[in-house]
Order: structure tokens, then C-alpha cells, then sequence
């Protein structure tokens, strides 16, 4: 079965977040309730698609979030087809992430922030400064020994581990943004009269598939 | 679209039908058209596909882009609206001794699981009605393929199923007329279809029930309802506001446009506009009720709103629920006359349960990458399938029925994990190299479902569990499951063939042992059985009207009556199943045989 793992207190922090005051308050001041029009208002397993705001918290503070920037940016910067990381946000969303009240999400939250604190520390003991203060060959140099773990020295395992973690949630972040689409080359989303025309000749042509319709 | 969601009521109906999806809104609507007084109790909230469905949302509009939640199983933008594989303050268990543990998929909304599903309809075949006579398990059906086979015809034409007519074995042709257009192929289907010629596997155009084209409401609403002017003016009129899909959007959305088939978007608005169909939302049904001769008079039912308990009364009462809470309330109906449950001499009701072997194998296909960019998301949904092509060999597999393969792949819709692959395609990467990676790669994965036939076991069942009740009081559910080796075998042989094809694409893919890979049972969402139909009242529940043999006026139209669950999926026969027997109950009640 498929607990779901949203415990009591973001139970009560939903229910807040879906009645129409949007906070609790004492009952003797409350005026009289609004009627009830469903039986139990999860807005979870109910969403309401006009107003998506995740109902949990973001914990990474703005000093991390200034220190993911960086990273995603690394990560993700910017070219001619498509726009740098954090122009879209990526890190806020991590921050939404890390929030969730999910198995997957609590795991991810311990390692992103436990390894961008590594990251500073790391940064620190070799150049005296936090990450973000370093220049961008520093900061690169640190990220190629830890960017591949087939490759990474055994001491720098955590940081391994993060970067690792974070290059994949970067990439889902990044390419699951709409604003990236064109430049991956995904062109759906939008509507076609009549029949579906199917595949472009061009396509045919490359994968050899003439006379297969 | 009206939907009648107040409590006000007729003091008694003709018919009572609980559960709005596929079996309850085919039922409804034809009774309904044909002057039937009908209450419709459904246990989820009032839905309308119209306003709620979120069609063109990108994933940065929802909370984790999107993702599958324990929450929200399938997505934020799922069809499915508060439920899941769990249902807040609705639980059930496990029976001690349980090999797996069963998952119970239950939404809570108007028209049910059919906002969200696949759309495959295929037509069961003849060696489907009659597997016990072939191979010597499971059940036969009291009827053949040929005595259902103008209610699929009828139940095509009424909602809308593209598809072709390829003339293979067990995979029956629609009549000429019947079927959409299927759209064409995408770029992986066509691959794959190349590649497995070679290893004898067929691949051909998939039935799903999405308009390719607009439909001619007046024509198809001639051919429906000859003799019936009401009928013929509603589902003409309604058909005909239904648009063709316009090949975007996940179907498993739900459809605004009204192209694919919902309970909601076709069944319910002509039934609704005759005037004879009341529906009552978030009515969760306890128990049906029977007077002292052992007649249905109606249910009793939780008003989930206001937490009372209320009765609803009808000279028929319909059991359209699903599998297993069908089941549930037939159990939870206990009276002196039917100590073990109602409709349950047999002993049968809960027996029987079963779901879809499902196993799954996907890989990188190198010829696919870096390919120039086109519009793929088609019908939101598979375009092409290969039907079960094992038959003349079958006895020598080690298993005794087929499955049909489900192609995906290619360039849909990017999600969190749509660039997984990248994680061990290139390793160490990052930067503008990345970037390059991430155009290389995507679109370039290919992935096949099994959907195999599972046969009924003695132990595979739902039952009551003695001890606990969900927050209306009701007591719940608890499952015994244990897969034979028919299934375990199917798996296997699965995950061989989807290796091979993906071989044969130019993938590499390693094939999982079938115990390993198999999907856990309920996960498929494909549960039949629970009450099954047969020709003998000593071990069957209803006959193949789905008149239960102890009850005359009580009726199931889910898949619990389904005596096998081949591997095509259920909604289609469930649907033309509810057809013959609403022509039956019409005429039982014509002559006052009810």
C-alpha cells in the first residue's frame, strides 16, 4: 500500500491553506462556518488547478538559496537556445522540493542541504571563502572532482553524492519548464485540426522507415 | 452541463444505480431514455470535466512540477479526485497470510475511473467467453462472443473508439462503419512495428475510445435507437457537440473538449437532459436493503456531507460500484434470510478477484536520438499495440493465456524524470555539454507494457474484515493474494520478448525474472471476478444479465461479474455488458416480471 506520509501537522497546515479564510482562528470569534460543499477537502488528492501553491513550507534559507543559484547555473547556464537555470527559477523550486512532505522529498532535502553546507565548508578550507565569493575557476574546479563518482577521490564522497543529486533534480527542474521546451525539442502542447498528420518525411528518411505506414 | 447535486429526491424511483462509471452511466443512460425513473448514488463529489480539467497546465503550474506523489499517484493533473490507491479515512487491509498486498484503486468523484483511463477497448474474443472449454481453467461465460458482439457494436458507436479491423486471431473486426479512423503512427510505434515483423510479432492500430473525427450524431443516433424519439434527439444532439481530438493533452487529464469517453462526458449529459435521471453526489452506499420476502427495496446509504443516514428507495436496485465494493456492500448486506450476504448463496461474492499481469521494460534507442523535433503527443495515448499473437503455440509457454503489449516512448510532454536517462548515459557532465546532452538523449527511449490475462485462484479474494470500519462506519475490506505460476510465467516470457524488441531496435535492455518484475496485484487497476456471472445459481452470482440468481431485482453491471479478465482491458465489456442487460431489465419490467 501507498501510505500517503503527510503527517498531522501538515494535515492541519492543509486544511488551513484550503478554508476560505486561509487561518485558524478561535471559535467564539469566528463568524458563523461557510456551508459545506465537500466532505473532506484535501487539496492534495482534490487539487484546485487555479491556485497550485504547494501547502508546505520551503526550508532552505536565503544564503543557501544564493548558493543554489550558482549551482544551477553551473549546471545549466545559459546559451543561445534556452535561458540559465535561475532565470526560471530552478532554485525555488529545489526549495519546493525539499519542502515535501514525501519519503523521496525528505531524502532529497537532507542531502541538497546538507551538501551545499559541505560545499561552503569545503570551499572554505581550500580558499577561505564561502562558495558564491569564489571565482568561476574555483568554483569549477571543485565541482569537476566532484561531478563524476566513477572519478571523485573517496574523501570527497558528500560532495559527490550532493552534486550528483542535485545535477538530476536541476535537469528535471530545468526541462520540465515550459520556457525550455523548443530548445529540447519538444514542440506538443498545443492543439491540431483534423486527422494527426504523423511523422515528417525528414524523420522517415533518418530512421529508415519508408513503406512502413 | 447541469448535474443534480442537491439533496432533493423522488420518494421512490423505478431504478436505483450506485456508482456513476462505466457499467453505472451506460445503465443510467439507457434506462433513462427509455422513461426509467432513476436515482443515481455516487460516493465522490460532484465533477465536471468541462470546467475542471486542466488541459494545456505545464508542469511548472503544480506543486514538484507535476510529479507522481503518494498523493496524487499518477500526477497532479490526474483525472482522479480524492482518492487513489487510498482514500482519506477509507482504508483496507490485508488478509494475514497474504503473499502481496492488494491495492485497492478508488477515486471519489462523479463518473468515476473512466475520467482517468487508458481508453483501450478491445473487444474480448470467442476463445475469451469460453476459456475453461480450451484449456480446462477458470470459467467458461454463459454466453459467446457472438451474443455480445451487437451491444459492442452499439457501444463503439455510442462513445467513439478509433481502431482498425486487421482480421487476427481472437481479436475481433468491428462491423464497417463502426470504428474511427485510427491517427497515424509515431516515429518510436513505427520502429518498433519495423523490428518486430522480424520476430513475428504484430503491431497494428490500437482501439481507444478518442474521437479521431467529429461525430455524425444523427446518423449514429438512428442506427442506436431506432424506436425511440427521445433517445434518438438527445444522443444525436449530444454527439454531435462532442469535438474530435485535437492531439494534445494526456487523456489520463480527463477532456474538456469532451473527444474521449468519460462516464461524464458522454453517458451522463444525454441521461441527465431526459429529466428521468436524479444524481446524488457523496452518498457513500452501506448496504442494500431487502423486505421480509427477500425483494430489494432500495439502500441505505452516509450522506458524506452531513453524516446521516439516509435510505433511497427503488423496485430495482443496481450495483455499479466497482469490483470490489460491489462486493462490499453485497457482504455488508446481511440479513437474517442472507446471513452470509446478500446475493451470496453461492458462497462466491469476494471469490474470484482478479487484476491484469503487468510488467514493463524500456531502454534508450540510439537510432532515436537528436531527431528533428515534431509534434508527438497524438491522441494522448497509444496509437499503436501488439494484440496477443501466441495462440497456436500457446501450450508450450508454460502459461496458459496471452497479453497484448502497450509501445511507448518518444517525445512527450518533459517531466521531472523525462532526462533519467542522462544519469547514466553521461555521466560527470554539466554546463552547456549538458544542455547538448539532455537535446541528444530526449525523445530517444522506447517502453513496453505487458497487459496479461490472469486466471481466477482460490486464493485471490476480498473479504470483510471483522474488525474495523472507515469513517463512515461501514466495514472495510481486507485482501488474500497469491500469484500462480500462469502469471509468473506470462512476466517472464514478457520481459524476454520486450528484450528482444529492444534489441532488435538497436537498445540494450536486461529482462527481469516474471516474480520480479510483475506489477503488484491491483496496480494495473483491472480488477473483475467478485461476483461472477455463470449458467448455474450453485456457483455463480448472477446469470449473464447480471440479475443476481437469489435476488430478481437486484442487479451488478461492474467488471464483478466478469468470469475471466482477459487481456483486453475491462471498461469496453463492462459497457456493452450493461447494454444487453439494460434491454433485458426493460422488457423483465415491461412485463412485470421485476
Amino acid at each position: 500500500m501507498n501510505d500517503s506520509n503527510v503527517s498531522r501537522r501538515d494535515l492541519f497546515k492543509l486544511i488551513a491553506a484550503a478554508s476560505a479564510t486561509g487561518a485558524l482562528v478561535p471559535t467564539h470569534l469566528a463568524a458563523a462556518p461557510p456551508p459545506l460543499t465537500r466532505n473532506f477537502k484535501n487539496i492534495l488528492s482534490d487539487p484546485d488547478y487555479s491556485n497550485p501553491a504547494a501547502p508546505w513550507d520551503k526550508p532552505l534559507v536565503e544564503t543557501e538559496l544564493a548558493t543554489l543559484a550558482v549551482l544551477v547555473d553551473l549546471i545549466l547556464p545559459a546559451d543561445d537556445l534556452s535561458p540559465a537555470a535561475s532565470a526560471i527559477g530552478v532554485h525555488d523550486f529545489l526549495n519546493e522540493w525539499a519542502g515535501a512532505p514525501y519519503p523521496d522529498n525528505r531524502a532529497d532535502c537532507e542531502i541538497l542541504r546538507g551538501g551545499l553546507a559541505w560545499l561552503n565548508t569545503h570551499a572554505f578550507q581550500r580558499h577561505g571563502k564561502s562558495f558564491t565569493a569564489l571565482d568561476a575557476a574555483q568554483q569549477t574546479a571543485i565541482l569537476d572532482s566532484i561531478c563524476d563518482p566513477a572519478k571523485s577521490a573517496p574523501e570527497l564522497a558528500i560532495g559527490t553524492r550532493f552534486f550528483t543529486k542535485l545535477r538530476m533534480l536541476a535537469l528535471g527542474g530545468y526541462y520540465s519548464h515550459s520556457s525550455t521546451w523548443k530548445s529540447l525539442g519538444y514542440v506538443g502542447n498545443a492543439p491540431i485540426a483534423g486527422p494527426y498528420p504523423g511523422v515528417p518525411a525528414e524523420v522517415i528518411k533518418i530512421l529508415g522507415l519508408e513503406g512502413e505506414i | 452541463m447541469a448535474l443534480l447535486t442537491d439533496r432533493k429526491s423522488l420518494r421512490e424511483y423505478d431504478v436505483i444505480i450506485v456508482g456513476s462509471g462505466a457499467g453505472g452511466g451506460m445503465m443510467g443512460m439507457l434506462l433513462s431514455l427509455n422513461g426509467v425513473k432513476v436515482l443515481m448514488l455516487e460516493a465522490g463529489r460532484n465533477y465536471d470535466p468541462v470546467k475542471e480539467t486542466p488541459m494545456f497546465h505545464t508542469p511548472e503550474q503544480a506543486p514538484l512540477r507535476g510529479k507522481a506523489t503518494p498523493d496524487r499517484s499518477f500526477g497532479h493533473y490526474d483525472a482522479t479526485v480524492g482518492g487513489g490507491w487510498q482514500v482519506p479515512g477509507e482504508p483496507y487491509g490485508d488478509k494475514p497470510g497474504t503473499q502481496e498486498d492488494f491495492w485497492w484503486w478508488r477515486p471519489r468523484m462523479l463518473g468515476g475511473r473512466t475520467n482517468h483511463w487508458g481508453r483501450i477497448s478491445l473487444r474480448f474474443g470467442d476463445y475469451d467467453f469460453k476459456p475453461r472449454s480450451r484449456d480446462g481453467l477458470g470459467f467458461d461465460w454463459p454466453i459467446t462472443y457472438n451474443e455480445l458482439a451487437p451491444y459492442y457494436d452499439k457501444t463503439e458507436m455510442m462513445i467513439g473508439v478509433y481502431g482498425s479491423n486487421e482480421g487476427l486471431e481472437n481479436t475481433p473486426d468491428s462491423p464497417p462503419g463502426v470504428l474511427q479512423a485510427p491517427p497515424k503512427p509515431r516515429a518510436g510505434e513505427m520502429l518498433a512495428k519495423k523490428h518486430c515483423r522480424g520476430l513475428g510479432i504484430p503491431v497494428i492500430p490500437i482501439h481507444r475510445a478518442v474521437l479521431s473525427e467529429r461525430m455524425d450524431g444523427t446518423a449514429l443516433a438512428a442506427k442506436l435507437f431506432p424506436n425511440n424519439p427521445l433517445a434518438r434527439k438527445l444522443v444525436a444532439a449530444d454527439m454531435s457537440a462532442r469535438a474530435a481530438c485535437f492531439w494534445a493533452t494526456d487523456c489520463g487529464r480527463g477532456c474538456s473538449i469532451r473527444a474521449n469517453f468519460q462516464s461524464t462526458t458522454v453517458l451522463l449529459p444525454p441521461a441527465l437532459a431526459s429529466g428521468n435521471l436524479d444524481i446524488i453526489t457523496d452518498a457513500m452506499v452501506r448496504e442494500v436493503l431487502t423486505d421480509a420476502n427477500g425483494k430489494a427495496t432500495g439502500v441505505h446509504y452516509v450522506d458524506k456531507l452531513t453524516r446521516v443516514d439516509s435510505i433511497a428507495k427503488a423496485k430495482v436496485v443496481i450495483l455499479s460500484a466497482s469490483t470490489c465494493e460491489t462486493a462490499r456492500i453485497l457482504l455488508n448486506s446481511k440479513t437474517a434470510l442472507f446471513p452470509n450476504g446478500l446475493a451470496n448463496r453461492s458462497g462466491q461474492v469476494g471469490k474470484n478477484l482478479t487484476d491484469s499481469v503487468g510488467s514493463w521494460l524500456g531502454a534508450h534507442i540510439p537510432s532515436m536520438e537528436s531527431l528533428p523535433p515534431y509534434n508527438e503527443d497524438g491522441a494522448g495515448g497509444n496509437h499503436v499495440y501488439t494484440p496477443w499473437w501466441n495462440y497456436k503455440t500457446q501450450e508450450k509457454l508454460g502459461f496458459a493465456r496471452g497479453y497484448h503489449i502497450e509501445i511507448g516512448g518518444g517525445r512527450g510532454m518533459p517531466g521531472m524524470s523525462s532526462l533519467g536517462i542522462l544519469n547514466a548515459t553521461s555521466p560527470g557532465i554539466y554546463g552547456k555539454k549538458l544542455k547538448e546532452e539532455a537535446r541528444r538523449y530526449y525523445g530517444a527511449s522506447m517502453g513496453f507494457a505487458g497487459r496479461g490475462e490472469m486466471i481466477p485462484n482460490e486464493h485471490c479474494y476480498c473479504e470483510i474484515d471483522p474488525d474495523r470500519v472507515d469513517q463512515w462506519g461501514i466495514p472495510i475490506l481486507r485482501f488474500h493474494w497469491k500469484w500462480s505460476d500462469h502469471e509468473i510465467n506470462q512476466a517472464t516470457h514478457m520481459q524476454n520478448t520486450f528484450a528482444d524488441i529492444i534489441h532488435a531496435m538497436g537498445g540494450k535492455a536486461t529482462p527481469r525474472p516474471g516474480r520480479e518484475a510483475l506489477n503488484k496485484p491491483g496496480e494495473i487497476i483491472h480488477e473483475a471476478g467478485t461476483a461472477r456471472m455463470g449458467s448455474d445459481a450453485k456457483d455463480s452470482v448472477v446469470n449473464s444479465f447480471g440479475q443476481t440468481w437469489d435476488v430478481k431485482n437486484l442487479f451488478l453491471m461492474d467488471a464483478s461479474v466478469l468470469p475471466s479478465n482477459p487481456d483486453k482491458n475491462l471498461t469496453l465489456t463492462v459497457m456493452a455488458l450493461a447494454w444487453r442487460s439494460a434491454d433485458y431489465l426493460l422488457a423483465e419490467m415491461k412485463s412485470g416480471n421485476l
